[in-house]
């Protein structure tokens, strides 16, 4: 089922709650549109077999009147014919119904597991889109419970609750009409029995759904408590925890049985229920219907037939079908509820708004004319332009070159909150520029910035003179190299994943980078080297090797701007220093930036920036800025005094 | 999450699983019973009720009203005691299964919390996750329903027989072989449903894990414009799982027409020739009208019988993995030292004490060493060779060397996450394990390489290293660890909440927040690894003056890469290769020239 927090963050739909009118519409909506012929097709064959399946009383009637009547006569030769037609008319009823019973039910495998193939599909498409923003603010546990939970709801609720309901709605639609036919005072007997077991139906199944809905809620609780207990199992067993861990749980566990009682309890009295109300309205319509045979009362009915035992007989039977039906509606609500509150989150999720993208400056392989301009060309270059589609139809081509500023950019990730304060910077191509900075100050939000995980509140950032915000998202990160704080490794070989940076890199070039890295020679000493699977995001390795294996994954994409964020803050001085010569190497002519907070590893940039509460206090080369004597001269004497 | 798909599994080890199951079920054993005696009383009259159309029918055929009150009486007696038992247990059970549940989700609990480390590293959470989420599931769905269903199916598929044949025991012989029909062909198809939901399950499984990596894994994706290609590989893993559904739905779903249109043959059959013999006068119509009722029900307890014993299957061996990983040996722990916190006898302070089983103390200097260690985390692969090292009270011991090189794993031998294969971890003289995990660990500090927050309040997460730590405390901790100044500045100060393992935070943050929350625990020694990589220098200069003045006299252990961290330390131990190469004092391992050299040199160099 679910790995969820109960997260209370706007832009998901909490759990625990009914879904509002139109999501039954939707859903239906939604359904049509993936199997526009199918669907109508698979009704069909519900109504059909509902319908056919509903009609034998009819003639079961017919043929116990035919029996009751030969019964005293005892001439049965006479009626051999009648009653051959009747069972043969029976025959083809039941083949009929087996054969869009069958069909359906088939159909509705098809339509069920395509649609809800579809729908993931949407949904993870529509995930992949959505900006970073969305998923920092949302517990992973969250996203996963769309798929595991809101999905389950909706399969149970296609598969089995929709089909039942219409199956069961028409047959009460049918029998009700043959009853009509019949008898219209037994017929109105059973319809306030009916209205008994609606009444009785909504009382009940509202409280349970309530406790239903909320025992979603305490299981997605549960499970993000233990899902945090999972990884964080080496701080519990460090502060010697598990005591508490386990009262925290007894917590939520109770919370979990008092709802999952409540709700089946309610749930259990349904069943008896009906079925007592059921059985009642049988006998009172046995009672009254013998005697109304003893007594001469005229019947009302819409045939016209007087009352005869041929009439009484079949007229229990659907009572029983009736009340039947009734049971596997109301059987069925609670599912269907659940299911709706399972839609409505999951169309919450499509409603979600996507990462914009209005760029249409693209990417494009380059050569270079002899008068210096670039032209586009198909064939793989080192060389790269920027493809400027203007307005009037012309097209110019920029080369690209690692030309990044700043002008005056104000940014927060709340609007109450502004995190970066009129930064302007440059970097020309082939410059190391280095921020540096205390905890904080915001490092890594300008970072979030270049390759717009977030967008700008205020001001402009040009790339090679290009806004970038004119530029398409896909192709201004396929312009930069990013080694992140924290390295998220995938299921695969290590080879996979250093491949991970560039698909089409052959297995040499994955060495090669590897080695520029400084990886390959902790790769080749692990127990199948370049084969070795990574499981659980690398848990088998130190963390300083997950890090090796992040630059080596930059390294095979060869980008033209490389940022660097804390990418050796777990690598001991000396790899370090073979990755830095490495990577210089790398990106001789290219533009890098660097986060670090050792001072060993931005020494040699450019151009420095001290960053202090989303301000640059402080910018210009090392030599510069120790004769500042300012925040970076302390920070810089403050770790000589240690060194 | 490959675990899914072993839930679909027959259970291998039935008796221990079933042993097992019957204690949790033992507890409730009244309530159970009381249940078992409903049902059948329910099964029973649901069976005579339906036994009672006849006179009810009879009367009504031949014009015997007077027999027809007191068969009406008698069948709602009937119906009602059946309906009154039917709620009875209903209710009962709910109590009955949810307890039980309760208990079993308890317990898997807590012996989790008593798992050695390796436990975890060995498997990934989505496994462990699958317990509580799948394998319970069965087992709740099996007892809130199938329990009680199976044994009511039986009762009804049997009396139903039995019934039959007392009525009519010539129609019943072709009643009885249409039955039998039945239930070979849903025995048959069931076998082949359950390799489809196998499947299905698997490919379930799947899924679910792609989509985790896919969710946390998002910023690389975006990073490297991998959006497309992780949707390609979505759709191969979706339309396996559509495949697997559909075969699986679809085959299950053939299954009740099969069946429906058996018991319509068997139904006309019985009919047909039941007419012959009521126009020979062989039977009247009263029995066979209540006769045909019984043909008809029939079908319906043989359907739920074999469904429903499916899913008790399915339950069991969801319960055979839970109980497995209830029977997986906890953390060994034969230790009998405790620790006490005891007012000393010369000072005012509270200090530390050993006491040991006969009761004396002895107090705690923080004196560690190791004495030819060997460790590997599996036998085949030796991380740390031949180590022996000493830590002097009050000593700072910092271990420095190239990524890899077995830094972390020696703290993970002093703390006891994993114990050492062959030598000794000496802590005061005792062996470490000698002493409680629950003392040992109290009398260490750590500072952890990846900072683990939990969901709740700032002040909340510092408090995890003391429960009882007053307000003030929290702020003292949080100025050692120089957060509370950043603290100060977030929207709600000390009562921000931090969601996803406080993804609201910078690392640096996260950072100082551990080493607050190791702070105020207040421990005799302390292990820092890597505690402060993400820390600019001169914040790390203030952390460790305050973190010095609290650790006077007291050990501590550090781990780290930037040199100025351990530079001051009265002992560095360079590891290379699971082996301590070199050790020392910073002027002494400088004069030897060797790798601590060059690392430093490294460093000097680029700097």
């Amino acid at each position: 089922m679910t790995k969820n927090k109960a997260s209370s963050s706007p832009s998901t739909t909490a759990r625990g709650q009914r879904a509002p009118k139109g999501v039954l519409r939707r859903l239906l909506r939604t359904l049509f549109e993936f199997y526009p012929v199918l669907l109508p097709v698979t009704i069909l064959c519900i109504l059909i077999n509902a319908i056919v399946s509903a009609i034998p009383a009819v003639f079961l009637q017919k043929v116990i009147a035919v029996v009751d009547e030969t019964y005293q006569s005892g001439d049965w030769s006479s009626v051999a014919g009648r009653i051959l037609t009747y069972v043969l008319v029976l025959v083809i009823m039941y083949i009929i119904s087996l054969i869009a019973g069958t069909f359906y039910t088939q159909m509705m495998a098809i339509i069920t597991q395509g649609s809800l193939k579809k729908l993931r599909e949407k949904m993870f498409s529509h995930m992949q889109d959505l900006p970073i923003k969305y998923f920092d603010t949302n517990g992973h546990g969250d996203i996963m419970s769309y798929y595991t939970n809101d999905v389950d709801t909706l399969r149970q609720m296609i598969s089995q609750s929709l089909p039942q309901m219409t199956i069961a709605g028409i047959t009460l639609l049918v029998v009700f009409c043959i009853m009509m036919y019949y008898s219209i005072i037994l017929a109105l007997l059973v319809v306030a029995g009916i209205v008994c077991m609606v009444i009785s139906a909504r009382a009940i199944t509202n409280r349970s759904s309530k406790y239903f809905l909320r025992q979603q809620v305490t299981l997605a609780k549960a499970e993000a408590f233990m899902e945090e207990m999972m990884t964080g199992q080496k701080v519990i067993k460090v502060f010697c925890h598990e005591n508490g861990a386990k009262e925290d749980f007894d917590k939520v566990n109770g919370e979990i049985f008092f709802n999952a009682r409540n709700g089946n309890r309610f749930a259990n009295i349904l069943m008896p229920l009906l079925g007592n109300i059921g059985n009642v309205m049988y006998v009172v319509v046995a009672l009254v219907g013998g005697a109304l045979l003893l007594s001469d009362i005229p019947n009302i009915s819409i045939s016209g037939m007087a009352f005869s035992i041929s009439i009484v007989v079949p007229f229990l039977n659907m009572t029983k079908q009736f009340a039947g039906s009734v049971g596997q509606v109301s059987n069925q609500i609670n599912m269907v509820i659940m299911g709706l509150a399972g839609a409505h989150r999951i169309f919450a999720l499509l409603d979600e708004e996507p990462e914009t993208d209005e760029g249409y400056v693209t990417l494009v392989n380059a050569t270079e004319n002899p008068d210096g301009s670039v032209s586009e060309c198909k064939e793989t270059t080192n060389v790269w332009a920027w493809k400027h589609q203007h307005h009037d139809g012309t097209v110019t081509y920029t080369r690209l070159q690692g030309d990044v500023r700043f002008f005056d950019v104000n940014f927060g990730y709340t609007p109450e909150k502004t995190v970066l304060h009129n930064i302007s910077l440059y970097a020309k191509p082939g410059q190391k520029v280095a921020f540096v900075g205390s905890t904080g100050a915001g490092k890594t939000t300008i970072t979030n910035l270049i390759n717009r995980f977030y967008d700008i509140n205020d001001g402009k950032i040009r790339y090679d003179g290009i806004n970038i915000n004119k530029i398409k998202k896909s192709d201004l990160r396929r312009s930069l190299g990013i080694v992140l704080q924290d390295t998220n490794l995938f299921t695969g070989t290590v080879m996979e994943n250093i491949r991970y940076g560039n698909l089409k890199a052959c297995d040499e070039e994955c060495i090669a980078a590897a080695e520029l890295a400084g990886a390959d020679d902790f790769i080749r000493r692990l127990p199948e080297g370049y084969n070795t699977m990574l499981t659980g995001n690398g848990a088998n390795l130190s963390q300083g090797q997950r890090q090796l294996l992040a630059i080596a994954r930059a390294a095979v994409a060869d980008p033209p701007v490389m940022i660097l964020d804390e990418a050796t803050s777990s690598i001991d001085t000396r790899t370090e220093a073979i990755v830095q010569r490495g990577m210089d190497a790398l990106m001789t002519g290219r533009t890098v930036f660097v986060i670090a907070h050792r001072l060993s590893t931005v020494h040699n940039a450019d151009a420095i920036m001290v960053l202090d509460h989303g301000r640059i206090i402080e910018r210009g080369t090392h030599d510069d800025l120790l004769k500042l004597k300012g925040t970076y001269y302390q920070l810089y004497t403050g770790a000589l005094e240690l060194d | 999450m490959p675990a899914r798909q072993i839930s679909s599994k027959k259970p291998k080890n039935l008796r221990y699983t079933l042993r097992t199951l019957f204690t949790y079920m033992g507890r409730h054993r009244f309530l159970l019973l009381a249940v078992g005696i409903l049902v059948c009383i329910s099964a029973l009259a649901n069976l005579l009720g339906n036994y009672m159309i006849r006179p009810v029918v009879n009367s009504l055929a031949y014009g015997n009203p007077e027999r027809l009150i007191p068969g009406i009486m008698i069948t709602t007696v009937v119906y009602f005691s059946g309906v009154a038992a039917t709620f009875g247990y209903t209710q009962i059970m709910v109590k009955g299964a949810q307890k039980i549940l309760f208990d079993i989700r308890r317990d898997l609990f807590s012996h989790l919390q008593t798992l050695p480390l390796s436990f975890f590293d060995r498997r990934r959470h989505g496994d462990i996750m699958s317990y509580f989420t799948n394998d319970i599931d069965t087992v709740s769905d099996a007892l809130n329903n199938s329990f009680t269903m199976v044994i009511q199916s039986f009762i009804q598929m049997v009396g139903t027989l039995i019934i039959l044949f007392i009525l009519n025991w010539k129609l019943s012989l072709i009643v009885a072989v249409c039955y039998a029909a039945m239930f070979l062909y849903i025995k048959f198809s069931a076998g082949k449903s359950k390799a489809f939901y196998t499947k299905q399950q698997s490919g379930l499984g799947d899924l679910d894990g792609y989509i985790e990596e896919m969710v946390s894994g998002q910023k690389i994706i975006k990073v490297f414009n991998h959006e497309r290609e992780s949707i390609k590989n979505f759709r191969i893993k979706n339309e396996i799982l559509r495949r697997a559904g559909t075969g699986a739905q679809a085959f299950s779903a053939t299954m009740i027409p099969a069946v429906v249109s058996i018991s319509y043959v068997n139904y006309a059959i019985v009919a047909i020739l039941g007419g012959i013999m009521a126009m020979n006068n062989k039977t009247d119509i009263g029995s066979l009208a209540s006769y045909l009722v019984f043909v008809r029900q029939a079908a319906a307890p043989i359907n739920q019988f074999t469904q429903q014993s499916n899913f008790l299957l399915a339950a069991l061996s969801g319960a055979e993995r839970v109980f497995e990983a209830m029977s997986q040996t906890p953390e060994v722990d034969e230790g009998e030292i405790d620790l006490i916190k005891k007012t000393g006898a010369n000072t005012e302070k509270q200090s530390w004490f050993w006491q040991k089983e006969d009761k004396t103390l002895v107090p705690l200097r923080g004196d560690v060493r190791f004495d030819n260690v060997d460790f590997g985390y599996d036998s085949k692969h030796m991380i740390l060779k031949k180590i022996s090292l000493y830590a002097k009270p009050g000593q700072k011991i910092a271990f420095v060397g190239p990524t890899g090189a077995g830094k972390t794993t020696i703290t993970n031998l002093i703390n006891r996450f994993y114990d050492v294969q062959s030598g000794c971890v000496l802590y005061d003289g005792f062996n470490v394990k000698d002493i409680k995990k629950d003392a040992l660990r109290r009398s260490l500090g750590i500072v952890l390489q990846d900072t683990h927050l939990f969901t709740g309040t700032i002040a909340e997460n510092i408090r995890f290293g003391k429960p009882d730590a007053t307000d003030e405390e929290i702020y003292e901790a949080a100025r050692i660890a120089n957060a509370d100044s950043f603290i100060r500045r977030l929207p709600q100060s000390y009562d921000t909440v931090i969601t996803s393992d406080g993804a609201n935070l910078s690392q640096g943050q996260r950072q100082l927040l551990s080493i607050a929350r190791a702070a105020i625990a207040d421990p005799p020694v302390l292990i820092l690894d890597e505690a402060t990589s993400s820390v600019d220098t001169r914040t790390e200069a203030l952390i460790e003056k305050g973190m010095d003045r609290l650790m006077e006299g007291r050990t501590v252990f550090v781990i780290a890469h930037r040199l100025s961290t351990v530079r001051n330390a009265d002992a560095i131990m360079v590891l290379e290769d699971g082996e301590i190469t070199e050790r020392g004092s910073h002027e002494d391992l400088i004069a030897q020239k060797g790798l601590y050299w060059h690392l430093y040199h490294g460093t000097k160099e680029l700097s």
